[in-house]
């Protein structure tokens, strides 16, 4: 069921912090402007899997491969990869003391956009997106992340993903922490990306974001593999029951021998 | 806008021909033998024209330094290595002193184009006096100035056409027996600024002055007096940038700044010396009541700096301000700080200290805070970040506090953190290649320090730091 032309493949990734694996055999294919669900517990690896796409220097690949457009990533760093068109929201986004906001998004669209856009055009086109996320104006002017509560934090990150327009943007539970109306502006902001042409990787606990953002695939991922995989039904599924279901209605699920994804209807 | 940007571009160019160090043909009208005589003083002073006390003043200092021992602190180690016998104490570059650009001497004028001197006076400056070698070669002030009364010349021409005030100041605040280095700048200056700001006079732009050093083994012992009359305002810059040489240089300056009652002066350095330069200064203010001082001080380059910028506070609800960075990399020890010394009742100071140290490279911070006995409701606020850039490099903070009096409120503050890893992780994901990261971590470290700059500064500045991180992480 492998498919050449999808724009990241993962296969049975491997991946530890000094000697811990965390990563125990990662199989993943992501289309062009598809949209998948990465649902599982906390400590599953669910934030590990995002780093290590990214290329984190912590985390070592042991195992297996990731392909983006038919290339291997392994070896790219960080910036390498984002020039390539993938970014990650972050879970915890880092604070920059005393570097702007807008120096920030300045200097990180002239390394990925190669163009250096002058602030006259910079303005209004950040300008719309903010409106868009009821980011207020002033934000521009203020140090990266810091001070930032959690919510203004989850929507620097959209409001610069939406700038950088990448081909795969991953979004570590950018809904968490979101208020009800946040929740609802940051949906519409990740809608409007996909709706571009993004391909979105939504990491999430809550079933609450896909009703605005409908996924196309949902994810299982427990002990550093995933162990289900269906579509929007299962994060329906997942909510009624629990992970344990998951686990004792698929054996296999519990064991790490599986590269078998289990079809859940 | 476009008038900012293109002086941007030349500011840029000054970064990028530092980083190579470029030295011109030496040309020079007279050049000391190397070594230190007192026929050489006497030498330096005839050919200066200078009055009598002058010469005995210097002569004075001359066996003053002799005696003196080196100082205990700092790198004792790189100090020793100072070899006096092999320096020379002083050049004059030509014979004569420009007053417009078209006086300055062509070899002179290459390097100042190439550090777009000219280019800046037209949009900022309100005078100029740069340094070359020991004499001021450029000099210019705007007229309107001088129908304000305000002086703003190099020292030598101070102590020609104002000498009453020049004598009534001059070593005051610093007098040659205060260490070392001050006797050895105080027997051979030469150069460096005089400015008087008369009563009531506030100079709203930044008076510049710009400092090199060109020749090999050349010390430089430059002299700058200040004095703001009661109620004036003035803020003096000096940048300083120079060529890269393989055997060692001296800076030793001098700088006194006495702000009457009531006046306002910010004295803002940066100084980017290359890095085989012994940068050895002493810096002291008198704030007297309702007067304010600030020190604004960033340290790059040179191979040892020992700078330690004082404000006596000496009147009531008189105010002084240090805020310096420094910026140490392989083979380089930036030893700075601040000294606050609280005379009077009811002053206050603050002292914000920023260190990065790259490569090896070592920053300390040496502070003293001093509170005399019958001083009253004191407050004094002293902070010291120190940031390493990798696991090969040092950061130590020397504060001392000698307080004579209970009624006093002082906040001390000493942080040492890494760069972190998650940091250059984040910006890295957005693109930022790894010494892109690095520049912007460092400058938003530096940001309460670039953000108190006049624009083509904190640009000069930023593109210096982003020169200085290139190659830094591995
Ligand atoms: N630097 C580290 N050192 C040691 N263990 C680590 C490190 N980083 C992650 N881990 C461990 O790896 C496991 C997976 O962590 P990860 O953050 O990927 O989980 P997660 O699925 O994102 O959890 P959550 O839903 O809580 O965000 C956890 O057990 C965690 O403690
Ligand atoms: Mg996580």
């Amino acid at each position: 069921m492998s498919n050449k032309n999808a724009l990241l493949i993962i296969n049975n990734l491997h991946a530890k912090i000094g000697d811990k694996t965390i990563l125990k055999g990662v199989s993943l294919e992501i289309n062009s402007g598809s949209v998948h669900a990465l649902m599982g517990r906390n400590g599953s690896g669910k934030s590990t899997l995002s780093y290590t796409i990214m290329g984190h220097p912590k985390y070592e690949v042991s195992q297996g491969d990731i392909k983006f457009e038919g290339n291997s990533l392994l070896n790219l760093s960080p910036d390498e990869r984002a020039k390539l068109g993938i970014a990650l929201s972050f879970q915890y986004p880092v604070a920059i003391p005393g570097v702007t906001v807008l120096n920030f998004l300045k200097t990180s669209l002239k390394s990925v956009l190669k163009r250096d856009i002058p602030i006259k055009e910079l303005r209004p086109m950040l300008k719309a997106k903010m409106q868009e996320l009821e980011i207020k104006d002033e934000f521009l002017s203020r140090y990266v992340n810091d001070g930032f509560s959690g919510g203004e934090k989850k929507k620097l990150e959209i409001l610069h993903l939406s700038l950088l327009k990448p081909k795969l943007a991953i979004l570590d539970e950018t809904d968490s922490g979101l208020d009800i109306d946040a929740l609802k502006v940051v949906a519409n902001g990740i809608t409007s990306l996909n709706k571009e042409g993004t391909a979105i990787l939504l990491i999430t606990h809550y079933q609450r974001i896909l009703n605005y953002v409908t996924p196309q695939f949902v994810h299982i991922f427990e002990n550093g593999e995933i162990t289900n995989t269906g579509n929007h039904e299962l994060a329906f599924k997942l909510e009624e029951f629990g992970y344990e279901y998951f686990a004792k209605a698929n054996p296999l699920a519990s064991t790490n021998s599986t590269k078998e994804v289990n079809y859940v209807s | 806008m476009s008038a900012e940007l293109s002086t941007m571009d030349n500011l840029n160019q000054i970064g990028t021909d530092y980083k190579y160090g470029f030295s011109d043909v030496e040309n020079y009208i007279f050049k000391s033998g190397r070594g230190l005589t007192p026929e050489i003083v006497t030498k330096i002073s005839h050919m200066k024209n200078e009055p009598q006390w002058m010469l005995e003043f210097r002569l004075k200092a001359l066996a003053l330094f002799y005696k003196k021992p080196m100082p205990t602190w700092g790198n004792t180690k790189l100090l020793n290595d100072i070899d006096f016998a092999n320096i020379f104490y002083y050049i004059k570059p030509s014979e004569k002193q420009g007053t417009n650009w078209n006086d300055v001497p062509e070899g002179i004028k290459n390097t100042f184009d190439r550090l777009g001197i000219p280019e800046a006076e037209r949009k900022f400056l309100a005078g100029v006096t740069a340094q070359y070698e020991s004499e001021v070669v450029y000099h210019s002030i705007r007229e309107d100035l001088e129908k304000l009364g305000v002086i703003f010349t190099d020292m030598d021409s101070g102590l020609r056409e104002h000498e009453d005030l020049v004598r009534k100041y001059f070593a005051t605040i610093i007098p040659a027996n205060d260490n070392k280095f001050a006797a050895l700048n105080s027997s051979v200056w030469s150069g460096g600024s005089f400015v008087y700001v008369p009563p009531g006079v506030k100079v709203d732009i930044p008076l510049q002055a710009y400092f090199r050093i060109n020749a090999e083994n050349m010390g430089q012992f430059e002299r700058t007096l200040i004095i703001a009359d009661e109620g004036s305002f003035v803020h003096y810059i000096e940048g300083c940038t120079a060529p890269v040489y393989s055997s060692d240089s001296l800076h030793s300056a001098v700088v006194e700044l006495i702000a009457l009652p009531g006046s306002h002066i910010r004295y803002t350095t940066i100084q980017n010396w290359s890095k085989n330069v012994y940068n050895l200064v002493t810096k002291r203010a008198y704030a007297y009541e309702n007067a304010k001082v600030e020190w604004v001080d960033g340290n790059l380059g040179s191979k040892l700096t020992m700078k330690y910028p004082a404000i006596y506070l000496m009147g009531e609800n008189a105010r002084g301000e240090v805020l310096s960075i420094a910026f140490a990399g392989d083979n380089q020890h930036q030893d700075a700080g601040a000294k606050m010394v609280h005379v009077a009742s009811n002053t206050s100071s603050i002292v914000v200290s920023k260190s990065i140290s790259k490569n090896g490279g070592r920053t300390s911070y040496r502070g003293l805070v001093k509170v005399y006995e019958d001083a009253k409701n004191v407050k004094c606020s002293v902070k010291c970040d120190a940031l390493l850039l990798d696991d090969l490099s040092r950061s130590d903070t020397y504060p001392t506090m000698e307080i004579n009096d209970q009624d006093v409120n002082i906040e001390h503050e000493a942080t040492v953190s890494k760069v972190g890893e998650e940091q250059l992780f984040y910006l890295m994901s957005r693109g930022l290649t790894a010494d892109e990261a690095t520049a912007m971590i460092v400058n938003g470290f530096f940001e309460p320090f670039t953000k108190e700059l006049p624009l083509e500064y904190a640009v000069e500045l930023n593109r210096l730091i982003k020169l200085e991180m290139e190659g830094s992480v591995g």
